[in-house]
């Protein structure tokens, strides 16, 4: 980090970046603690940041308890992503008459005005989450004209992680720990003897004009240092390690492997894993009418791979059993996601092993595939 | 008119014999005609007789009371019909029927079983021709009963 | 007949919202299969499309599916489209009535890659209600007739009575198509061969310089793609259509995938090699 873009923010002034925003006509969206987990939501104010807390995650295990301090952000990922921003999680696509004939007419189809956001607080596994999914949902064959990047309508302040959770991995799929760019501004929290205070970076010119209006100090070497620090700390924290040295051919040879039976037996197919990932983007489109037969609209809503009837063709399911259903999702993630848009589907964030209910943990079936062709071999 | 052993030599079934393999075959067959309709074995019928097709179309059927004759195979030009002459009981289990005009080449079966026990090295050619014909047929068959193109529905 | 009363055309309608097309007539082919016939409500134009795409069809507000066009490409007035009837939004769709207004959205996908099998000769497999997909690349590939070798139909159906199009069959013939047909099983008023396609194969005198187009159910496909490498037709030369469940029609939903493939991105249709090994892979 160099000395001539970074400033620093103490924290008594933090208020005012909020403030500063909300000025702006964001509404801003950041952490808060709901039912015992970190959501993201509207806040005012930055005692609405859930402070103090930190985050204890495993496979199939997340708590929130309370920290020595009063970071703000001081935690890492939680159940939601920011996906339901650019992918809501149901919505309405057109509505129109119908009549007794069977005629659909007069559609008008909804354009939402997207939202002016802020996100505060988006993690750099986030904030590439973000570019993944821009880069499928606007990569359609046919565009949707109303969808616009994510990246170009919302205010991002990124906060680079002070510390790693315990299923995370973003150093493996190298997304992380620290966001080199993407964002408006970026902030490091340090809490020191006596001090707690920010370090800022504007990573572009509205957040450079913004962070102009609020009281910063140039960041004095020492702030920086501290500032890498944290960053290096959350580094080498990692909870999980995923090697995706050619992950994409290791899956593609491995199709029939007995461990897809092993994890099957485990899988329970709820699809909370596709939920909470931040690039699942899977939906479906159904077509309602009313009780009276006289309205239709057309829907659009979450889906999951992991449902019976994702894959329903005339005839039956595709994927009938869960073996099929566990690897096409473990596959898509990491491997053919990689032929279908250019990069990998997954960005380390550890959802998807926190939130299992019964804790598979993907980097462990990435590594039980991995050292079985790396065993030698068994002589007779 | 072409002999017998030239004529068979260019069917598959019969492709790669010395000429006096195709000969000793030859000397088991006859030129038949069969008319459009008739009947050239029935099931249940002792299976002395076996046929290759020259020219024309032979339904393989099985008749079904109430449903009338089902049709269960095609086999035109170049195909040999019938195997259960060369297993016991030599009994044939389908019926074959002339679907139109036919000129056949019809072999003696008990004629040519006597030559193969003679000839092992006959029989042996001949049965690895018909067991490759057999695979043929019943990976067909397998592909036929999958029912395809039916409206298919999940088993409960 | 309904009016339409939706946005201007000025603005452009986002690509989940479907185009009205009247129903103009119908046709039953089989006891489960209409051949519906549909023009454009909303504007002079019809539909340009390439042999071997499809369009997300829906009526009565039923629900919408992904269709092959049937229809003859050269004509750009009328869209048709062969359904069979297997589910409530199928159903909804072969129920329409002349006059009525289905939804279209597309068409959608790649095509069969006519042009590029010109000066080869080329055999069309067709399985069941297969046929319906290829029949836009016959008829293509009779409307430049001279720019190929011989051209050799394959045609496969459960029954005499589920055959589809069975007086373009004798048009075909005449028209420069070799015709092959045969029956799973039949009763004694067919007088045709019986036998599943595969069969065909070997009766019509094929060889390596074919290429070949194939459509059917995914079994038929795939054993009809091993008989024809017995006769050196394979790899990049021979192409299958391809289907899996469809919700967007537009590499928005992901339902649609096989394997590393988007099939209404990269597909329905696949040469051979391409594809080979994620068919061959179970439940993929």
């Amino acid at each position: 980090m160099t000395q001539l873009t970074s400033r620093v923010l103490e924290r008594e002034a933090f208020d005012s970046l909020i403030d500063a925003l909300a000025a702006r006509g964001y509404a801003v969206i950041a952490p808060t603690v709901r039912d015992g987990a970190i959501v993201y939501d509207e806040i005012a104010t930055s005692a609405q940041l859930p402070i103090g807390l930190t985050d204890e995650q495993d496979g199939g295990r997340y708590r929130l308890v309370a920290r020595e301090d009063d970071a703000l952000f001081g935690y890492n990922v939680g159940p939601q992503s920011w996906k339901r921003f650019q992918l809501p999680a149901s919505r309405r696509l057109w509505r129109g008459a119908l009549d007794a004939n069977g005629n659909v007419s007069e559609i008008v189809e909804d354009r939402d005005e997207p939202g002016r956001y802020a996100f505060l607080g988006v993690r750099s596994c986030e904030l590439r989450a973000m570019g993944i999914l821009d880069r499928v949902l606007l990569g359609a064959t046919r565009p949707d004209p109303t969808e616009r990047s994510v990246r170009a309508n919302v205010f991002v302040v990124a906060v680079q992680c002070g510390q790693a959770g315990g299923t995370c991995f973003c150093v493996s799929m190298e997304t992380g720990p620290t966001a080199q760019d993407g964002f408006d501004l970026a902030l490091t929290e340090v809490l020191e003897e006596g001090r707690h205070y920010f370090v800022v970076q504007a990573g572009s010119n509205d957040g450079a004009e913004l962070l102009a209006e609020l009281p910063t100090e140039p960041a004095r070497p020492a702030e920086l240092e501290a500032a890498t620090t944290a960053h290096e700390r959350a580094a080498a924290q990692m909870g999980r390690e995923l090697d995706i040295t050619d992950i994409r051919d290791l899956l593609y040879r491995n199709y029939d492997h007995p461990r897809w039976d092993e994890v099957a037996e485990r899988c329970l197919t709820c699809g909370n894993c596709t939920m909470v990932c931040p690039t699942c983007f899977c939906t479906t489109v159904e077509d309602v009418t009313d009780l009276a037969g006289t309205h239709v609209e057309r829907h659009q809503r979450w889906d999951s791979c992991f449902t019976i009837d994702y894959s329903h063709i005339a005839g039956g399911a595709v994927r009938s059993s869960p073996r099929s259903r566990y690897r096409q999702w473990m596959t898509h993630k990491l491997a053919t996601w990689i032929d279908q848009f250019g990069s990998s589907g997954c960005v380390g964030c550890g959802r998807c092993i926190t939130w299992c209910p019964v804790g598979i943990d993907i980097t462990e079936e990435a590594r039980a595939i991995r050292a079985s062709e790396e065993e030698p071999v068994a002589s007779a | 008119m072409q002999a017998l052993d030239e004529l068979i030599a260019h069917v598959p079934t019969f492709a790669g014999l010395t000429g006096e393999q195709r000969k000793l075959i030859a000397g088991c067959g006859q030129n038949e005609h069969v008319a459009a309709g008739s009947m050239l074995f029935s099931e249940g019928e002792p299976a002395n007789t076996f046929y290759l097709v020259r020219r024309g179309l032979v339904a393989l059927e099985v008749h079904a009371p109430g449903r009338g004759p089902l049709r269960i195979e095609t086999l035109e030009a170049g195909e040999v019909i019938g195997w259960s002459w060369l297993f016991e009981p030599y009994r044939w289990q389908l019926d074959a029927r002339a679907l139109e005009p036919c000129d056949v080449i019809a072999f003696d079966a008990a004629c040519l079983r006597g030559k193969t026990e003679e000839d092992h090295e006959l029989g042996y050619q001949l049965m690895a021709r018909f067991a490759a014909n057999l695979v043929d047929r019943l990976q067909a068959t397998r592909f036929q009963l999958l029912d395809v193109y039916g409206n298919t529905e999940v088993p409960a | 007949m309904a009016t339409l009363k939706s946005q201007p055309e000025s603005e452009l309608l986002g690509p989940m919202v479907p185009e009205p097309f009247v129903l103009r007539s119908k046709r039953q082919e089989t006891e489960d299969t209409w051949t519906l016939e549909l023009v454009s409500a909303a504007r002079e134009r019809g539909i340009a499309f390439a042999p071997g795409q499809f369009t997300m069809i829906e009526a009565g507000g039923a629900g919408e599916v992904p269709i092959s066009i049937s229809g003859d490409p050269s004509d750009t007035e009328t869209l048709t489209q062969t359904i069979r009837a297997v589910g409530l939004a199928t159903a909804a769709i072969c129920n329409a009535q002349p006059g009525q207004l289905l939804g279209i959205r597309g068409p959608f996908g790649n095509s069969w890659p006519v042009q590029r099998l010109e000066g080869l000769d080329v055999v069309v497999a067709a399985g069941g209600i297969g046929l319906a997909p290829l029949r836009p690349a016959i008829l293509a590939l009779l409307a430049n007739r001279e720019r190929y070798g011989r051209l050799v139909l394959l045609y496969g159906a459960r029954t005499p009575g589920q055959m589809l199009f069975v007086e373009e069959l004798h048009e075909w013939h005449n028209r420069g198509f070799e015709v092959h047909t045969t029956v799973d099983s039949a009763g004694p008023e067919w007088l045709g061969h019986v036998g599943v396609v595969t069969r065909l194969i070997g009766r019509a005198d094929l060889d390596s310089g074919f290429a070949g187009l194939t459509c059917g159910p995914e079994i038929m496909m795939r054993l009809t793609a091993l008989a024809l490498a017995d006769f050196g037709i394979e790899g990049e030369r021979l192409y299958v259509s391809t289907e899996r469940n469809m919700q967007c029609g537009i590499g928005h939903c992901g339902h649609c995938q096989l394997g590393p493939w988007l099939l209404c991105r990269d597909g329905p249709v696949f040469d051979w090699q391409t594809i080979a090994h994620w068919l061959q892979l179970r439940e993929v």
